[in-house]
Parts: structure tokens; sequence; C-alpha cells
């Protein structure tokens, strides 16, 4: 039991064990409850930063790994984490505090509730940390119950349609996935994921595979047009639940297409990489122009999420360093904004219950701390430089230029939209004269609030300005990807924009403007 | 230190004033805003003057072409091939912005403790403006295309907050989310463009970019593969970045924001819409003027869209009725004079105009302010008149502020107001250019000169000489039946109504109660006034007259065409002339039309009813984008939303699939007993099922 061998597996199931103890907690001790629930996350949280801490960014491999048999000679007990998984740990301990806080004025149920939480916490901490590939499918499926139970019993009115529409959704594309994890034990002979990155599966199967595997991660992420789920669950979840489900459920699938699609069926990802273009920037165009016309906030702010997880499937299938780093910064900012923007929404909600963007108008003379929260997030939805939603956009699309200029033309039209919903949200919500009688009494952030929204404002603003340490943690990993998939796809490796210059020629040096194609090219320029 | 200092000294105040604004209270907040200020611009002035009147630049290494400090802050984003840090960088074109970023700001920061004194949200407004000229001190500062579009989007917001400062107003609002999402539309070709040229050049920072396009005058000019075209590389990233001047810039086409910002406080728009933000995209073109002479394709765009927006922004100025609006268009008519400038290689000239234009401007903006202060809060020249006794300072200054506008100066000679130098160097450079596109700007230019002294000579009339006009055109509307289609805006100005003249006890009681503006609010007007006078004499040498002196003054910050500049010393006699015969024609006009004849511009709009609503109502492109871009999108957004995510996918596709969802839940409820440990054991026993199933199945063991 060293540090090394033993954090991730502590990481893992103390959120279990936590729930275990509460399982004993006698239901009208609300209050241990959720002192019990918060302490537990906390200290997750606080592993979690101690591994980010000794975590390695120069090793593109992975770390702190335990592999010891387990069922039979091929399911094992494997855990590791790499560059690329590592923050999503990080990410998901740290949006667990700020969920069991935003859920302290819960009073149904509360120790189901706070179970159901802790036991979502270790599966999804658990698909990033297992290298295993049954394990994977246990925890990747297994947050679909709590999840699920989590919006249809604590969620809204329609929650059980809601509920049921989710987890089909979302199921149906597992089934495929299972199969084709099934298929990729046949024909590598092992479950173990560290083996299976260096598995060469025939190009044949590759396809197969890849469709399998992006029927699941398609659905999970969520790309256009598998997102309809994603609104209405928004909508009917807790306010804990949209954060969880924004900041980390939806991230699940670019894990999958990072930890499985591009390294073990690169020939497949880079056939179908212009597919997945159309669908990103479908998702980033069309789901913007839906939620311009949203009249209800959480819908107008889940479609946005599609719109920005357009960002990050095109960043991953750019297949280059800029746009897998971008659309893993992109992943993670997400995960701060679009939850700080739930969390935002839960705070009128719990004052007015209603979601009705047409019920507000005003709040900034009665909420000014609210709405310069609001504001920073929102300007980091819009993608300003300076917060961290910016860094992310900017990648995907530069490194996806590189790769095809139409897909960057039309993701940039982004850039334009954004700012329309979500300004055009901002100022029928916060701006204007306040003149409903019911908005009159409103209160500003408690302290409670104040504790959750704050240290989500400091990090955005901060990855703004510095994302090194989050791009400096994916670099290696990243690098290492990009390397392997460029070897994959028979792009030379050596030639970092090997890729950019085939679309790059000279003129005659007269420079006399026409003479463009017959010109030479540049060495470099060849496959 | 001190370049660090200027930077963010503005930061600092904007951070007191607005997180701590609440507690410190209003008046510690003004003060420390401006103190901070101020300090930024005395040492501004303290690295320029080195630069202008002495050795250049101090402590400046000549790296690579252009003799520049470079202060490393932090790293920023590092991936792949792309280095990306925080530099502050400045050489002489980014001295010159620093000191008229400063300089305004502080004065405009000055004049605001006057004007604001009565607003109740002043600290917030203080940090607003410190935090703008933080942003724009970071765009000027930029040593790399990411941080100049974190300026650029950093300005944008702090404009949005700005215009949008009196929330309440609905018009407010709607002007602010406007001025941010056209910049946005800007920002998209920018955007583009940065991408492009880190494509093409290999480098995001400016000194190896421009490495690598004077490399191209070797390798021959790039082609690239753009959407499905094989272009000239260089031409598609500079239209594009120029796509982002222009939105900034407030140029045809992408103008529509910046009449609609006069929303917001006026020393807003001083600072913001007139001196400072909008010429963040002359600032972008002249510092990017190595990669902009690879292209002349581009430059002749430029040209073009200067040249029109200089013509179609003074139209439209000739005809409004707010004097904050027909300032307004003068700038967007100014921008397109520098513009022209820039397109036809003359980039000093183009930035002095910029230098010249933000004293004036800001000038003529803060002189409104005074007026609108006065006047209590009126900013409708019909309902104004005759203020020169009332107040006498601020009508000199705005005289000054006109005739420096207008380009008063006697030619042949260095004796003018600031505009007169500025401006006269730029249409010479056009005319000196040639071609199609040059005699093209040259003569919309000088029009526009024209119109220029008329329109603002019609303000100068308006608003101080003459006899005062009662409020009748406040904001109802008009009772005669044949104005009734109108709004109170679309009727012309009647100056001749017999029934108000000479009827003092029937005017408004804005007139009566005009008084003169505090101190505050002057000496920064004085300041203005005197930049609005020598700046164009004292710095004509450096800029345009001597292209030796020019050389050594901008010291490689960017790129000098000796033949154009000479060849605009030599135009003909009636080119050198011709903006100064336009400007008096224009004097003349006005003088004709509003003091001798005032009832002419009623009579001139009656008979062309056509043109003067045509002009009125801005060539009608807020109707045209609400049109083509507004109301489609928002169609299509709820055509996808009903039809193709709610009715197809969910109604239809999902229906069957709700179908059976239904059959079976109406059986699974027989099952239900409302205790979670039975779903969760029943859901254990169901993942278990699963696993089991898939390990026997898949041959796992």
């Amino acid at each position: 039991m060293t540090f090394e061998n033993s954090i991730l597996t502590i990481i893992t199931w103390l959120p279990v064990v936590g729930a275990a103890i509460l399982l004993f907690t006698p239901r009208t001790s609300v209050n241990a409850i959720r002192w019990m629930a918060l302490i537990v996350t906390v200290v997750v949280f606080v592993l979690s930063l101690a591994l980010w801490q000794s975590f390695d960014p120069s090793n593109p491999g992975f770390q702190f790994v335990v592999n010891m048999p387990w069922i039979g000679d091929s399911i094992g007990y494997r855990v590791g984490v790499d560059g690329i998984s590592v923050l999503f740990v990080v990410l998901t301990a740290l949006l667990m505090p700020a969920a069991v806080i935003a859920s302290w004025e819960v009073e149904t149920r509360v120790k189901e509730y706070m179970i159901v939480f802790l036991v979502l916490e270790t599966l999804m901490i658990g698909v990033f940390t297992t290298l295993d590939l049954a394990m994977f499918y246990v925890f990747f499926e297994g947050t679909l119950l709590p999840m699920f139970l989590i919006i249809g019993i604590w969620g809204g009115s329609a929650r059980i349609q809601a509920s049921y529409k989710f987890f089909f959704y979302t199921f149906i594309g597992s089934v495929l996935m299972l199969l084709a994890m099934m298929a990729m034990y046949w024909d590598a002979g092992t479950t173990d994921i560290t083996r299976l990155l260096t598995h060469q599966f025939p190009a044949g199967m590759q396809t197969w595979l890849w469709l399998a595997f992006f029927a699941s991660l398609a659905v999970k992420m969520p790309m256009w047009p598998f997102h309809r789920w994603l609104p209405e669950a928004h909508v009917q979840a807790p306010t804990a639940g949209s954060v969880i489900l924004a900041a980390i459920l939806l991230k699940l699938g670019g894990y999958g297409f990072l930890r499985f699609s591009l390294p073990m069926f690169p020939d497949a990802s880079d056939m179908f990489a212009d597919f997945v273009f159309v669908l990103s920037v479908a998702a980033i165009i069309i789901t913007s122009m839906v939620a311009l016309v949203q009249t209800d906030i959480k819908k107008l702010i889940a479609y946005s999420s599609v719109a920005h997880m357009g960002f990050v499937t095109m960043g991953i299938f750019a297949g280059n360093a800029l746009g897998i780093q971008g659309a893993m910064f992109q992943m993670i900012s997400h995960g701060i904004v679009s939850g700080a923007l739930f969390l935002c929404v839960g705070v009128i909600y719990d004052r007015m219950h209603t979601r009705e963007i047409s019920a507000y108008g005003g709040l900034v003379e009665r909420m000014p701390q609210y709405a310069f929260a609001f504001m920073v997030f929102t300007m980091a939805n819009v993608g300003l430089p300076g917060t961290s939603g910016f860094v992310g956009e900017f990648l995907t699309m530069i490194g996806v230029f590189q790769v095809n200029t139409w897909v960057a033309f039309f993701a940039a039209f982004g850039v334009i939209f954004s700012a329309c919903y979500a300004l055009w949200l901002y100022r029928r919500v916060i701006f204007g004269a306040l003149t409903k009688d019911s908005l009159r009494g409103i209160l500003d952030l408690n302290l409670r609030e104040k504790l959750v929204l704050y240290p989500l404002l400091v990090l955005t603003v901060v990855f703004g300005f510095y994302p090194a340490p989050i791009l400096d943690t994916t670099a290696a990993a990243v690098n290492n990807l990009v390397t392997q998939y460029a070897t994959a796809t028979g792009v030379d490796p050596a030639v970092a924009r090997a890729e950019a210059q085939v679309q790059l020629d000279h003129a005659a040096p007269s420079g006399e403007g026409e003479a463009a194609g017959e010109a030479p090219a540049e060495p470099a320029a060849a496959h | 230190m001190i370049i660090q200092a200027i930077v963010f000294l503005p930061l600092v105040g904007a951070l007191i004033a607005g997180l701590l604004g609440r507690s410190i209270g209003h008046r510690p907040s003004e003060f420390i805003t401006t103190g901070l200020l101020l300090i930024a611009a005395v040492l501004s002035w303290v690295v320029f003057i080195p630069i202008a009147f002495g050795d250049g630049l101090v402590g400046a290494t000549a790296d690579g072409h252009a003799a520049a400090i470079k202060i490393e802050v932090m790293r920023w984003i590092q991936v792949g091939g792309m280095d990306l840090r925080w530099t502050l960088r400045v050489d002489t074109l980014t001295s010159i912005m620093l000191v008229v970023v400063t300089t305004v700001s502080a004065l405009v920061h000055v004049y605001s403790i006057g004007y604001m004194e009565e607003d109740p949200h002043r600290s917030r407004f203080f940090a607003y403006l410190s935090l703008f000229t933080f942003a724009m001190l970071m765009l000027v500062t930029a040593d790399n295309f990411l941080q100049m579009f974190f300026g650029w989007e950093g300005v944008g917001l702090a404009s949005y907050l700005l215009i949008g400062f009196w929330y309440t107003r609905p018009a407010a609002n709607a002007a602010a989310m406007k001025a941010f999402v056209v910049n946005r539309v800007g920002d998209f070709g920018f955007a583009l463009g940065i991408f492009g040229a880190f494509f093409v050049l290999g480098h995001i920072d400016f000194d190896s970019a421009f490495a690598a396009a004077e490399g191209f005058s070797e390798t021959g000019l790039p082609v690239m593969h753009f959407l499905s075209w094989n272009l000239d590389a260089m031409t598609v990233i500079c239209l594009l970045l120029f796509m982002g001047a222009m939105g900034k810039s407030a140029q045809f086409l992408l103008h529509t924001w910046l009449p609609d910002a006069m929303e917001g406080p006026t020393p807003v728009s001083a600072l913001i819409h007139a001196a400072t933000m909008v010429t963040a995209g002359v600032f972008m073109v002249a510092r990017l003027s190595p990669l902009f002479e690879t292209s002349p394709t581009a430059l002749t765009v430029v040209i073009v869209i200067g040249a029109i927006t200089a013509f179609f922004a003074a139209t439209v100025g000739l005809v409004q009725n707010d004097i904050k609006r027909v300032i307004a268009y003068s700038t967007c008519s100014q921008l397109g004079y520098m513009f022209v400038a820039l397109g036809v290689g003359a980039y000093s000239a183009g930035v002095f105009h910029l230098f010249t234009h933000a004293f004036f401007k800001a000038l003529l903006f803060l002189g409104a302010g005074s007026v609108i202060h006065a006047m209590h809060h009126e900013q409708d020249m019909r309902n104004m008149g005759g203020l020169r006794t009332k107040i006498p300072v601020t009508y000199w200054m705005m005289m000054i502020g006109t005739l420096a506008l207008t380009g008063v100066g006697i030619p042949f000679t260095e004796i003018g107001f600031a505009g007169f130098f500025s401006k006269d160097s730029i249409i010479e450079s056009a005319y000196a250019y040639g071609g199609n596109a040059g005699i093209f700007a040259f003569w919309m230019l000088v029009i526009a000169a024209l119109f220029t002294s008329f329109y603002s000579w019609r303000l100068v009339h308006l608003t101080f000489h003459g006899s005062p006009r009662d409020a009748q055109h406040a904001h109802t509307a008009h009772p005669d039946p044949a104005h009734a289609a109108f709004e109170s805006h679309d009727e012309p100005i009647d100056d001749s109504n017999a029934d108000d003249h000479g009827d003092h006890a029937h005017h408004g009681s804005a007139y009566d109660h005009a008084h003169e503006s505090p101190n505050v609010m002057l000496v920064p007007l004085y300041v203005l006034a005197a930049g609005a006078v020598l700046s164009g004499v004292v710095f004509y040498s450096m800029f345009f007259h001597d292209v030796e002196h020019i050389e050594h003054f901008f010291a490689g910050s960017l790129v000098v065409d000796h033949e154009l500049i000479e060849a605009a010393h030599h135009v003909p006699f009636w080119v050198k002339i011709s903006a100064t015969v336009a400007m008096l024609i224009g004097f003349v006009a006005a003088w004709y039309m509003y003091i001798r004849r005032p009832e002419t511009p009623a009579r001139l709009a009656a008979t062309n009813p056509g043109l003067y609503r045509f002009l009125l109502n801005k060539w009608y492109f807020d109707e045209l984008y609400n049109t083509i871009f507004v109301r489609p999108v928002l169609y299509i957004g709820t055509a996808v939303w009903k039809g193709f995510d709610d009715w197809l996918v969910d109604g239809k596709i999902t229906e069957g699939l709700g179908r059976r969802v239904q059959n079976v839940t109406s059986w699974v409820v027989k099952l239900q007993s409302g205790y979670l440990y039975h779903y969760a054991f029943a859901m254990l026993i169901g993942i278990a099922a699963l696993l089991t199933w898939a390990i026997a199945a898949g041959g796992l063991i």
C-alpha cells in the first residue's frame, strides 16, 4: 500500500464507502447526512488534487497503475490514469462538492439523494480510472442508473418521461458498444486497455467497431442529431443533476472518442472524420439557432451545450495536437462553465420556481452579485478571450483549419451565434427595468451560493489567462496519441504540419497572382 | 517597469472600483481610477516624447526590423508548434496609441466625475471605463495575433457594458447587444484570418509572421486551398483580417452598431466610439502592414471600403437631428478616410489622422456632452438653438473642434488646425496613388470633405446660433396629420416656424435653465482643444511631410512607401486645394441654409422626400439586415426546433419507442413498491445478469 498504487483505488471507491455509511444513518438526521456527503466529496477532491500534484506530465503513458487478476484470467482490476483522464478525475471531484452544496435545501428523501450522488461519483471516476474494457463498460453504463433515479425521483413535473427517454437513448447505443467490446476481446484476446491500445485491429473490422462505439458515444456526447434527450433531461433534472449531467456525463462521450475511437480504430476514424465534421458543424450552427429561440432558460443552456460539444468532436477528429488539446481543454472548461451556468439557473429557480425567461427581467437591480457572476459565465459561454471558454474554441478551430477550411469556416459561425443567444438570454433575464411584482423581493446570492459559484468563477478566469496547468498536463499524452494516429493513418509524424502543408502551395517567385497550381510544392508536402 | 505600469494601472483601478466600489464609496472609486489613469497618461508621454523629439524609444532593441521593447508577462497557450505568451510590445506605433488611449481616457475619467455626478452607479461606470482602457492597452501592446484578439474582444466587452450602462432603458440594452453581435460578425473574419495566418506563415507572433511574409519575395506568394478554391493565401488572410477591422471600426456594411451605440453615456462615446476603440481596426491594419503589403487586392478592397464609408456616413450625417448621432456618423466617415490612407500605402498618414482625430473628435463629443448636460439631457438639435450666449466656453470649444474636423487651414503653408494636415495628407495620397481605386477614393473623400464641413457647421448653427426653439420635437407624435406617419425623428428642421420665434415665454425650460458645465468638465475640453489645434502642425513632419523623418520616427514599426509619399507631395495645384475648397463650399452652404435662409432645409426635404427619408433612415441598412439575417435565423431556429427536434425526432421516431416504453411501464408499475432499495436492487441484478450474459456469450472466461 503506497500512495502510487492505492490513490486511484481510494479516490474511486471512497464515495461508495461514504454511501454505505449513509445507508446506516437514520433518515431523520438530515444535517448529518448532508455534512457527511459534503465531507466525503471534499476529501475526494483534496485527494484528486494530490493525485494531480504527483502526476508526472512529461510521461505520456499510464501512471499509478494497478494490474491484478480478478475474474478469470482476462478481466482484471486494472486502474491507471494518463494525461487525458487525470483531469476528468479532478473535474469530477471538483464539481461533486458543488453539487452537494447546491442540493443543501433538498427536502425530500435526503438520505437516498445523497447516496445516489455518492454512488454516481464512484461510477464517474471509475470510468476515467479503469483500464479494463469490461469494467469500463460497467462504469460507463452504471452512470445511467443513478442519473435515471435523480431525474426520475427528484426531477420536475415531466420527470418520468424525461428519465425514460434519457435512459433509452443512451442505452440503445450502449448495447451496440457492448457487442463491439466483445468483438474486440475476440480479436485481441484481452480486455486490458493498455494492451488494446497497441493492438492493430484489421481495417475492415475497425469500421464496424468504430460505428458501434459511435452509436453509444455520439448519444452520450450528445452529437447532433442524437441530442434530443438532453434538453428534456436537463429541464426535468434537479439543479445538481443538471450540473453533473452537463459537466461530467457529457464528457464521457468525448473521453470515449479519445480513449477508444481515435487510438484503437485510427483508420476508421480517419475515414469517418468528414462525417463527424458534418455533424459537428451541424451541431454548432443548427443547435445554436435553436438555442436562440428557446423560452426556457435551462433548455437554452442545454442546446448551447450541444453546440459546444460540437467544437469538441470537431477538435478530436482534426487529429492534430491543436485540435485534440483544444478539445480536451474545451471539455474541462465546459465542465466548469456549463456547471456554473446551471447552478446560476438553480439560484433563481429556487427563488421563483420557474425557468421561463419571460418571468424574469431587471434582476441586476436586486441581485448585483448574481448579475456579475452570471455575466462572467455568460462571457465564458460566448468564448470571450480571457475566459476559459475561449481557449478551447480557439484551439479546436485553429486545429481543424489545418485539416479542412470548410469546417473551420462554418464552425466560426458559432462565434457569432453564441454571442447572440447568450447575450440575449442575459439581456432578458438580468437587464431591463425591474417591473414584475414577483421579483421585487428577490434576494441576492447567499453565502452558500457564493461558496459554490465564486470558486468556479475564479477558475473560469484563471484558466482563461493561464491555461498552462491544463494544457501541460495533457500535452504529453495527446502528443503521443497524435503521433500514433498519424503513423497509423500514414501521415509522417516527423512533419507535424504535414497535413497542413498539403493544402499549401507556392506560386512562381514573380508573385504575379494567378500562376497558381503548377508551382512546385514544398518537399514536406508529400504524405 | 514603465510599460507594465501604463498597462496594468488601469486594470488595478478597474478591479478596485468594480469589486470594492460598494464598500469604499463612489468618490474614492472615482479618484482612484482617475488618478491611476492620469499617472498612466503621464508615463505614456514619458515613453513617447523621446521617440518624437529625441533619439527614439528608450531601451529598445532593434529586433528583426523594428525597434521595440518586449516584456514577457506570462505564458499563455503552448500547444504543438504554437507558442503564445502574454508579451507587452512597445514600438513607435504602439507608443502613439499609448499616448492617444491613456490621454483621452484620463481626460474622459476627469470629465465623467462631473458628467456622471448624479448617477447612482458611478463606481461601476468608472470600473468599466478603466477596464476598457486596460483592454485597449492590451490590444495596442499586443505582440501576437491572439493577444490582439484578446484586447479586441476585451474592448468589445467593455463597450457592451458601457453602451448598456443605463440598463433599464430597452434602447440601450438593444444597442449594447447589437454592438457586440455586429462586432462578432467582424471577429468571425478576424478569427479565420488568424487561423489562416498561422497556417500559412507558421507563426502567431508578429515578428516571425512578418519575417515569413518577407520570405515570400523569394519563394513566391503562397496559394492556399481555402474552402473549395485555390486562392492567393495572403489575399484571403488579409481580407479576413480586414473583416475584423471593418466590424470594430464600423466600416460600410458593418457600421450599423456605431450610431446606436450613442445610447451610452456621452463620455463613453468620446472615449470608445470616437477616439480609441473604433480606431482599433486602423491600428490593426497599420500594425499588420507588412502582411497587407503582400496583397494588392486586399489593399484595393481597403481603399474602396474606406472611400465608400467616408462618403456614405457623411451623407447620412447631413440629415440626422440627434447631436450625438451627427458626430457618430462623422466618426464613421473619418475612419473611412483613415482606411483609404492605409489602402493606398500611406500608413503613416492613416495613423496621423487617427492621432489628430482622437483629439478633435473627443473634444466634439465631450463638448456635445457639455451641451447635453446644460440642456438637461436633451439631445435633439431641433430643440436647441442660440446656446452661444448661455454656454460660451462650450461654444468656443465646439468651434475649435469643428474647425479642426473640417480641416481649416491655409494651403501651402504650415498654418492650420489638426484636421487640415492629416485630412489633406490622405486626400493627396489617394490622388497620388492613382488608378481607378485611387481616383475613386480621391473624389469620394473630397465630396465627403464637403459634406463634413456642411454637417459640422449645421450642428454648430442649430445648436448655438439662431434663436432658441421650444421642445416641439419632444418625443411625442407630431400633431400635424401630414407628418403623422413619421416618427418624431423623421421631421425636417423647420426653423422658420413663425409661431416659435420671438416668443420666449413659450420656449421650453431647458433653454432657460441651460448652464455652463463645472470646471471638472471644462478642463478636459481645454486640453483636447490644445491637441486639436496643435497636434497637426507639431507632428506633421514626422507623420507625413518628410520621408526621412517618417522613417526615423516609425523605426520600422510600419511600412513606409517612399515613392507614394513623394508623389503625394507633388500632386497638382487643384488637388492640393481641393479639400479646402470643398470645406469652404460646405461652410457657405451650411451658412446659407441655416442662417441666411433657414426655411431652405425644410423645402429641400419636402421636394425630395424619397432621398431625404433614404438618408434619414441610414440607407435602410437596419431594415435590410433585419429582413435578410435576423428574421431568417429566428425562423430557421424555430422551424428546426419545432419541426425537426420536437416533431420528427421526438414525435415520430422516438414515439415508436415511447409506445413500447409505455407498454413496458404499465407492466412495470405492478413491480413498483416505492422503495429506493428495491429499485437499486433490481438494477444491480440487472447489471449482474447483463454481465453474466456478456461474459458467457462473449466467451470471456
